[in-house]
């Protein structure tokens, strides 16, 4: 019985002092790894999902085409657009924007930068069509069809 | 007055630490988008000279593996229909590996080309799909060249530092003998420009 008595007299406190450390560790982690999205995205992204997937490695040398409907279609009609940095363009300007990303690059690189085009699953080929077209003539020929990856079995890797 | 005040503690109360970094973690939590930069990388063909005719074709039909997708996405693969788009992967593999044995298939892989149309009003998600098929084809085919899986070939194919063994690997696998060589299996992947609406 005495043996018992002493149990209970144990103190039952979890220490919390170590607590706030540990939050402090995820929270540099999440400031670490944040990217704050510089850009607002005007038009729908499903992106298809494929199982062959490269990674790009240098991420300067990327610059984004976004196409989609847009998401608000009282504003742009309900036809997939073309969205570049913050605007949505036309094919024909596609030209210029290129020469506008190529110019922020070093001489060197401009010949490697490679266009990530993010296509709604939806999106028909004539558009995309059209913008490849487009980047034939700009010389920006490095494309990437940005894929998150399958997760289902069906395509069996 | 002073005194006393003096007595008292010192500590700062750090109780509130915790909540006000959970606050900012969750902040954090929140806003977090991570990048995924992959996806399927390709390379569009130049602009044709204005000045120099389109080069004339004279391949051998059984050398064209065709895939033609109108824009109800309905597959015409070697001029019969299909409906499952996965099994494209296969049959690609037969036509490139076949090396003249059937005479409706290639002759050898080196001569062998997919060729690829889609429809204006096709869906990009088939496009992806189909894309996908072939690059698993010749990644598989690439494998087994060198006695490792697709997915390994990938990998070997991804890494960008690659150790003289991996290159030499690399090389062997798309059948390069020399550095800088001839490529004796090719990827030959010709995405021909959509056709206007219909078909």
């Amino acid at each position: 019985m005495s043996k018992f008595a002493k149990k209970t007299k144990a103190s039952q406190d979890i220490p919390t002092a170590a607590l706030p450390d540990i939050i402090f560790m995820l929270l540099f982690f999440f400031m670490v790894t944040t990217v704050l999205r510089e850009t607002d995205i005007l038009v729908k992204q499903t992106l298809p999902r494929a199982t062959q997937l490269s990674k790009l490695e240098k991420k300067s040398l990327v610059s984004h085409i976004y196409i989609g409907k847009p998401k608000k279609t009282n504003l742009y009609g309900s036809e997939p657009r073309i969205q570049v940095n913050d605007v949505l363009i036309e094919p024909k300007d596609i030209v210029l924007w290129v020469q506008q990303e190529k110019d922020k690059l070093e001489e060197v690189e401009r010949d490697a930068i490679t266009i990530s085009l993010k296509i709604d699953e939806e999106a028909k080929m004539g558009i995309i069509s059209d913008v490849q077209q487009q980047l034939r003539e700009a010389n920006a020929r490095k494309i990437m069809y940005a894929t998150p990856e399958r997760i289902d079995e069906t395509a069996g890797g | 007055m002073a005194r006393s005040s003096l007595k008292g503690k010192n500590e700062i109360n750090a109780g509130s630490m915790a909540d006000i970094a959970f606050l900012l973690l969750i902040f954090f939590l929140v806003t977090t988008t991570f990048p995924n930069d992959r996806g399927i990388l390709f390379t569009l063909p130049p602009k044709p000279d204005p000045n120099q005719p389109p080069p004339d074709i004279t391949k051998n039909d059984r050398n064209i593996f065709k895939i033609l997708v109108n824009s109800n996405d309905q597959l015409l693969v070697e001029d019969e229909p299909l409906t499952d788009v996965f099994l494209i992967k296969d049959m690609v593999k037969e036509f490139v590996l076949n090396n003249g044995r059937n005479p409706n298939l290639s002759d050898n892989p080196e001569e062998a080309v997919v060729s690829f149309k889609t429809d204006r009003g096709s869906s990009y998600e088939i496009f992806i799909d189909i894309l996908d098929q072939l690059d698993a084809a010749y990644n598989e085919m690439y494998g087994e060249r060198v006695g490792i899986t697709g997915e390994e070939f990938r990998e070997l194919r991804n890494t960008v530092n690659k150790t003289p063994e991996q290159r030499n690997q690399y090389d062997k696998a798309r059948g390069i003998e020399t550095p800088g060589g001839k490529v004796t299996f090719p990827k030959n992947i010709s995405i021909a420009e959509p056709s206007k609406v219909g078909g």
